[in-house]
């Protein structure tokens, strides 16, 4: 314990934990609807990270794993009643299925870099319509959750209740997915990641078996994403392929990352932080002066002021303004 | 369901694929010469849409002739983002060069949403109802003036890499920047040119697809997409690749909107470059890397 708070940054990732789980004492729906945001943005950042941060490979199509996800989910229960907990295994193990097979061809057929991207988006884009066409999940006219009646208890199980009860789940998700971040991080597979995104031809030569450890960053990082959108689903009660598979969502769901930092641990909490505090500024700004479209223009400057000035994101600058390094993380 | 409609389709496919094939002339001459895969094609596309738009209403002239305005003005927007921008990532990693392409993509596609609303906008000329009739063949005027003009602004541009000093060293910075900043060519004032004329190809494909099809600002992702797919099947940095490849995607969009749903048609394209990306990387006529 003692060693745990000599280390500054224990100290505060667990003081920033106990002020977000004290939080809803003070905060009001509209405020925790706004965590709720932040949290997943971040854990949805973190699972991209897995893949692009982590090892190198860069996915454009992270909507498909979490409309998959959500549909899984979200299909079962209306259909069967499943509980999401049960449903949310089904939509990971879709995810990883169609990350397997998309990382198969990928990597097998030596798709790389920007082309790799594009193959991401065609299959994303491929599903949309699909779904779109698909009446069992109610087709381009949406899929609808039933929500729970009025002043009903908040049911765990099913996912049915308040938004405070949506606020802890999604807290447990992000600080689940941190931990399990770090723990990878810090394995062999981390270290063998890493080398594969440096240099994979070197990382190859050192015996490292590339496609087996980049396939496992796949389908860690689709799981990972459709664990998301099955509590997207449920927190929203209606999903539309339209806008689930949507190319905008895999691009709004990587720019935290990509401010905060990308292959940081904390790099995707920060950059959901100043994208949602950016977003949600403009939104009330632009209600008032009621513009559509403010809301992407600033997230474009965002981005691009980014690239320019610190291409290595948000997190490592301020960690060295903090005086927090410690290891390279 | 005859022959003679299916001849009408088909020939309604080519005439649209050679302005898709124009507009992604644009793309892959880009990367042919930079390697720089521009995300923001499909915006571009838009903006010149709208150009054209408001050239039309506003100061009636007709999109063909508006055609050198449109694409002079996108190849002044080309130049000097390649020049203030882009020329300063060109060493770092591939996905940064594609990040900063899609951060210019958001900026445009969303100031064009602010300006001009999310309503689809389209024109009407009086050439707009009129057709020419071959034989059993029936071709839209508008259809058959935006193939021909697309076709005769590909010719130019082949004529410029092909004849002129400027295009033969951009070829040679294409070959080996290297040896062509060695021989004492202006490597970034060139790149700044061949990024203007990228855009000015979009310019001219925007224009002449106004002919065609009613504009909105969510059509920039789409055409985005399409460019990609065309020039991969073509083959990335081929000429006649881009054009070959706008032609099968016009057709095979003409086909699968008549034979199956048309809101299926899209899903015919990602599944083609799907195959594509995985079958033959280099495209129909690119060269093996």
């Amino acid at each position: 314990m003692t060693a745990l708070l000599q280390d500054r940054r224990a100290v505060l990732l667990l003081g920033l934990l106990a002020i977000l789980a004290l939080a809803p004492l003070a905060a009001g729906d509209y405020m925790l609807s706004i965590l709720i945001t932040v949290l997943l943005q971040a854990y949805l950042g973190m699972s991209w990270n897995v893949m692009m941060g982590f090892a190198g490979q860069f996915s454009l199509g992270h909507a498909l794993y979490v409309g998959l996800g959500a549909y899984a989910g979200g299909a079962l229960f209306v259909h069967y009643g499943t509980p999401p907990w049960i449903g949310a295994f089904a939509g990971m193990a879709v995810s990883a299925a169609v990350g397997a097979v998309i990382g198969t061809l990928g990597f097998r057929f030596k798709v790389m870099g920007v082309y790799f991207a594009l193959l991401t988006i065609a299959f994303a884009e491929f599903t949309r319509v699909l779904f779109d066409h698909w009446g069992w999940v109610g087709a381009s006219s949406g899929l609808f959750l039933p929500p729970a009646a009025n002043n009903s208890p908040d049911n765990l199980w099913l996912l049915r209740g308040s938004t405070t009860m949506f606020y802890y789940v999604a807290l447990a998700m992000t600080a689940a997915a941190f931990w399990f971040c770090r723990a990878l991080l810090m394995r062999r597979i981390g270290y063998y990641w890493q080398a594969i995104r440096e240099d994979q031809d070197a990382a190859d030569a050192l015996g490292i078996d590339v496609f087996r450890n980049k396939m496992i960053a796949v389908l860690i990082s689709a799981a990972m994403t459709s664990l998301g959108g099955v509590f997207l689903a449920f927190f929203n009660n209606n999903l539309y392929p339209e806008s689930i598979f949507s190319m905008h969502r895999s691009i709004e769901l990587m720019l935290g990352t990509i401010i905060g930092g990308i292959g940081t641990l904390f790099g995707p909490i920060l950059g959901a932080v100043v994208l949602t505090a950016l977003g949600e500024g403009l939104t009330i700004l632009g209600a008032h002066i009621g513009i559509d479209g403010v809301k992407q223009i600033a997230y474009g400057i965002c981005l691009m002021l980014i690239l320019v000035l610190k291409p290595g994101g948000l997190w490592p600058w301020l960690r060295k303004l903090l005086r927090l390094e410690g290891d390279a993380r | 369901m005859d022959a003679t409609f299916f001849m009408n389709v088909i020939s309604a496919g080519l005439l649209t694929g050679l302005v898709y094939g124009l507009m992604a002339l644009g793309l892959s001459v880009i990367f042919g010469v930079m390697r720089v895969v521009n995300f923001a094609h499909g915006d571009m596309m838009v903006v010149a849409m709208y150009a054209a738009f408001l050239l039309y209403t506003k100061l009636g002239i007709e999109p063909v002739p508006a055609l050198p305005l449109v694409a002079g003005g996108l190849f002044v927007v080309g130049y000097l983002l390649q020049r203030f921008l882009i020329n300063h990532f060109l060493g770092v990693t591939e996905h940064i060069q594609f990040l900063l392409l899609l951060s210019v993509a958001m900026i445009i596609t969303n100031v064009v949403l602010m300006v001009f609303g999310p309503d689809a906008r389209n024109i009407q000329l009086d050439a707009s109802f009129e057709s020419y009739s071959l034989g059993f063949l029936v071709l839209d005027k508008v259809r058959v003036i935006a193939a021909f003009t697309a076709g005769g602004v590909a010719a130019l541009l082949w004529a410029f890499f092909r004849y002129t000093t400027t295009g033969t060293a951009i070829r040679a910075c294409a070959d080996n920047p290297v040896g062509a900043r060695v021989v004492g060519l202006n490597v970034e004032k060139l790149y700044a040119i061949t990024f203007g004329i990228g855009t000015a190809c979009v310019g001219a494909a925007g224009c002449l697809l106004l002919l065609l099809v009613d504009v909105h600002p969510h059509l920039s992702s789409d055409y985005t997409l399409l460019g990609f797919i065309i020039v991969i099947l073509g083959g990335l940095g081929s000429l006649g690749g881009a054009l070959l490849g706008g032609i099968l995607v016009g057709l095979s969009e003409a086909l699968s909107g008549v034979l199956i749903a048309p809101s299926l048609k899209s899903m015919f394209s990602f599944g083609l470059l799907i195959l594509v990306l995985l079958l033959r990387p280099q495209g129909i006529l690119g060269k093996k890397p």
